[in-house]
């Protein structure tokens, strides 16, 4: 219910945010130099010249029926363009994703092993220097390190017409890694955390004076109950990755959703735009709702709450 | 003996390493449990109790360091072995149960996978496991053990946590059991269960106890040798019962005299307390460890410290040994100060009230139609398990949760808003708390000066000087020196916390102050000068307590008349002294026999059948039918017991005619 509700508001305020884009409508589309007549006509066809919440009205009633509109720009249906740019940027986001969370989780886990010795401050602060290098810095560098002067990968994300899943990954392993960078720092702390956390519990002293040995007593004690929280905390991250994908995927000239909805606020193509965002947004409502499923699913005192 | 001894620590010392500083815990502590034997070790929090323990297992924190002595378990020397023979050690034969059992099991893995660990580790093979786990749990007295065993910890209540934990513990028979304050936490009636049951678990498997306990009365109830440790220092040592009645140093002597039990009450004398603080970790550098606490101590003691002093089975570590009968004098009586109960006139009077929480389909009563009477200037005791509905009452007064429709509360004869919000200026200063735990109740970033001096302007419309000169009276009325108005909380021992705690209840001249487990994390001694306080307070301000505790000994002491709960229901209310030597309530009778206490031997006990059930819906016949001892038969099923009237304004709910009504 809740998250209905943040989500109409959410597109409220997509709808203002792009009215207030400077500029016009059929201006930004025809050019400096066309008929001001011509320019007039067209923001008529497109209805933009319509009091604001007549616009919503019609707009949120389409989306909510399945129509997304049609482009401005390419004056086609919007729904085709922005499916395949969300498959597209989730491909992107999971390779990232395959190597960020085992790296993480790993990274946190031996952080927490050797509190406060070299290993951890090591890993700590490598994942805070990750985590505040921008990606169009880290980026750059790669393509310039790896694309350009080794030429170990390629420097488009984009794979050619056809190409086999192996390809593709190929392609998407460069621009992923910013990502992974951004995410690793940020994924390995929680890790640390939550096992710092288990180590230090009650029912971890059990099982060592149980007599069990230190990996065993990791392994079935201390893992479950430490990576818990991590876990839900990883889903809610998903949609941090998107921030990332506006300048990776422009960088990586690839169509995702990041440089879709960069190019349509561009060009001021609103149904593109509006679209793209709430996209966004239906997805960050879900993953956080799928991580808190999720967690109920793997503790047991959430699942059996209600038994009692 | 000393080859076969199940623990054997000798002349152990053990530092902490603080910012780069060793800080010597436990200095030249040395212990031999004999086979089947229990000992019981006693002292203060921040005694060393738990480091000893934890060093017996080689389990120290990070920072921990052996610094001199050695442990031997069954022979063997902890420190000495390697990895795999360490676990093996654990494995067979010695095992540990601790505070808390709600953490000490795993909170995602189920009890019968986490018990049947024990007999994979024994290398028993599989298909005995189930078999031999069901058995555990039978002989920890669990009635169901197939159900338990399908269940994760939190669906089972804080008895049976401790229950599985024992089992768990005892499951690969070991030689050794470490039991680290087992039943703190735990409701009276659940402590004695399972105590009950540590001690018949002994005389099955002679297994030998090291036996942690800051409850003096419970380990002269379990332990046949006592060891009392006072700053890392075993300082003395002895069989229990010889120990408890002619102690031979002044830590164990001042110790024993702090504790209210069910003998004395605040008209008879103030509680001795013992002066000054536990001192730091390594501030003493020479003389005896206790002696700038000691009433007996001398130049002597503050220059040299004493050896440990043997003589037969008893050890002591004191230069004046022969002098502890000096500290036995009584403290002088207290001058008669308030009024005989009863006398006062009414200043809060509950009719009728109940609180229901949730809704429809899942109703819980946690308080039921109590009519409750407070006259001013006495205390009027709230006793009775957890989930009886103490709080939820007290809850109801303050006017922090409504209670249902017809309920009435009424302070000096006015009937009172339900809210907080609904309430008068007045009316909220006359109704102030004290709550259990002082470090949640305080602002960590605020000094004392600014939380009084808060609830001072927020209470009273003073000038700045009279604002200024009510908080240098409350300080001192609550005895807290000038210095500590500027300390923050965390600069403050326990006792200093709740003696804020207690300046600001008092702030607005309250009328009735409710304390709700004021005393339950403080050490005895403490607990023994915060509870003077509280009467000198009472004496003083004319001011009427609601005090709830779990603690009998600390009730009786305090009460005027006492009011005994079960599922929010009143079973029985009257005067202090009757309500304790009876003729009582069946369910007063249980609540009684399960306190230990220090003096006589394990008493035969009255059990309760089965755990408290949920108070959902009406209940046909008497609330406590379920668990009752003493049921006659269906007659208690089927109809609301009579109000019996005795002597004293002493009304007990109850079927049994007065004359069969237990007595102490």
């Amino acid at each position: 219910m809740l998250s209905i509700a943040t989500l109409w508001l959410l597109s409220v305020l997509i709808f203002l945010g792009a009215r207030m884009l400077p500029g016009n409508v059929g201006r930004a589309m025809l050019g400096p130099f066309a008929d001001a007549r011509a320019v007039e006509q067209l923001n008529h066809e497109l209805g933009t010249d319509r009091p604001l919440i007549e616009q919503y009205a019609t707009w949120i009633g389409g989306f909510v029926t399945g129509d997304l509109g049609e482009s401005y720009a390419y004056r086609a249906p919007v729904a085709p363009f922005l499916w395949t740019a969300l498959v597209n940027s989730a491909k992107l986001g999971l390779v990232a994703f395959i190597m960020v969370v085992p790296l993480g989780l790993l990274g946190g886990t031996i952080a927490a092993l050797y509190r406060d010795r070299a290993a951890d401050r090591i890993l700590s602060a490598l994942g805070l220097a990750a985590t505040i290098v921008p990606e169009f810095v880290s980026g750059i560098i790669l393509i310039l390190v790896f694309g350009v002067w080794l030429r170990w990968f390629p420097i488009s994300a984009t794979p050619p017409e056809g190409a086999g899943l192996l390809i593709q990954i190929y392609h998407l392993i460069l621009p992923a890694i910013p990502l992974v960078l951004v995410l690793f720092g940020y994924i390995a702390r929680m890790a640390r955390a939550g096992m710092i956390e288990a180590l230090d519990a009650d029912y971890t002293r059990t099982a060592v004076l149980k007599g069990l040995s230190f990996p065993r007593v990791i392994w079935r004690h201390v893992l479950r109950n430490a990576l818990l929280p991590t876990i839900s905390v990883i889903a809610t991250q998903t949609v941090y990755l998107i921030g990332g994908l506006v300048v990776i995927e422009i960088l990586f000239q690839y169509q995702g959703i990041g440089s879709l909805i960069y190019t349509a606020a561009n060009k001021k193509d609103f149904p593109m735009l509006q679209a793209g965002i709430l996209a966004v947004g239906i997805l960050f409502t879900a993953t956080t709702l799928i991580a808190d499923l999720l967690y109920a699913l793997l503790d047991p005192r959430i699942r059996h709450g209600g038994d009692e | 003996m000393t080859e076969t001894a199940a623990l054997r620590i000798e002349n152990l010392s053990v530092g902490y390493s603080v910012k780069g500083q060793m800080q010597r815990i436990l200095d030249d502590v040395s212990i031999e449990i004999g086979r089947g034997e229990a000992y019981g070790l006693v002292g203060e929090s921040g005694c060393g109790k738990s480091t000893t323990a934890f060093a017996a297992l080689r389990y120290l924190p990070r920072n921990g360091r052996i610094q001199a002595g050695r442990v031997l378990i069954d022979g063997q020397d902890v420190y000495s072995l390697d990895t795999a023979r360490l676990q093996d050690l654990r494995r067979r034969s010695v095992a540990m149960v601790y505070q808390d059992p709600g953490r000490a099991l795993n909170p995602s893995i189920r009890i019968g996978r986490q018990l049947a660990e024990v007999f994979e580790l024994l290398g028993e093979p599989r298909a005995t496991w189930n078999r031999r786990s069901v058995e555990m749990l039978e002989r920890v007295r669990i009635r169901d053990p197939l159900s338990v065993m399908a269940r994760f910890p939190h669906q089972l209540s804080g008895g049976m946590q401790q229950r599985v934990c024992i089992a768990m513990a005892l499951a690969s028979n070991p030689s050794l059991l470490v039991l680290d304050e087992p039943t703190t936490g735990l409701d009276a009636t659940v402590e004695a269960e399972v105590l009950d049951l540590i001690r018949q678990l002994r005389r099955e498997l002679k297994t030998s106890i090291l036996f942690i306990s800051h409850n003096l009365a419970v380990v002269a109830q379990m332990c046949d040798r006592v060891g009392v440790l006072y700053a890392g220092q075993l300082v003395e040592q002895g069989p229990t019962a010889a120990l408890f009645r002619a102690p031979r140093h002044p830590y164990t002597a001042e110790l024993l005299r702090c504790l209210p039990d069910r003998n004395r009450s605040k008209a008879d004398a103030p509680l001795s307390t013992i002066p000054g603080f536990l001192p730091l970790p390594g501030s003493i550098t020479r003389g005896c460890v206790f002696a700038d606490r000691c009433r007996l101590a001398d130049q002597l003691c503050r220059d040299v410290a004493p050896e440990p002093h043997l003589s037969g089975e008893r050890m002591s570590r004191c230069h004046h040994e022969d002098r502890i009968g000096e500290l036995q004098a009584g403290s002088p009586p207290r001058p008669p100060t308030a009024p005989a109960p009863g006398q006062g006139e009414p200043v809060l009077e509950l009719r009728h009230v109940s609180k229901t929480f949730g809704q429809n389909a899942h109703r819980v009563r946690a308080v039921s139609d109590v009519d409750l009477t407070l006259r001013e200037g006495e205390t009027l005791g709230l006793v009775g398990e957890s989930g009886s509905g103490k709080t939820t009452l007290a809850h109801a007064i303050l006017g922090l949760s409504r209670p249902d429709a017809e309920s009435a509360i009424l302070l000096d004869g006015k009937a009172l808003g339900a809210r907080l919000s609904e309430r008068s200026l007045d009316e909220v200063k006359a109704l102030q708390i004290v709550f259990q735990n002082p470090d949640s109740a305080l602002n960590r970033s605020h000094t004392v000066r600014r939380m009084i001096g808060r609830t001072i302007s927020r209470l009273l419309s003073l000038s700045p000087a009279a604002r200024s000169k009510r908080i240098d009276d409350l300080t001192r009325a609550v005895r807290l020196t000038p210095r500590h108005l500027s300390a923050r909380p965390r600069q403050l021992s326990g006792g200093l916390k709740q003696r804020v705690a207690i300046a600001r209840a008092f702030a607005g001249e309250p009328r009735v102050v409710i304390c709700d487990e004021p005393t339950s994390a403080l050490d005895v001694s403490v607990q023994a000068a915060i509870l003077n306080l509280l009467v000198e307070l009472q004496a003083s301000e004319r001011v009427s307590y609601i005090f709830i505790s779990h603690d009998l000994g600390v009730v009786r002491y305090i009460s005027d008349r006492i009011a005994v709960l079960y599922l929010g229901r009143l079973l029985e209310f009257g005067p202090a002294k009757a309500v304790f030597e009876g003729p009582h309530h069946p369910y007063t009778e249980v609540l009684l026999s399960s306190v230990p206490s220090i003096e006589d031997q394990p008493r035969q006990r009255v059990r309760l059948n089965g755990d408290i059930p949920s108070a959902t819906g009406p209940v046909a016949g008497c609330i406590f039918h379920s668990r009752c001892p003493r049921k006659i038969g269906a007659i208690c099923e089927t109809q609301a017991p009579p109000r019996l009237h005795l002597d004293g304004d002493h009304i007990i709910d109850c079927h049994l005619p007065i004359d069969r009504l237990g007595r102490t």
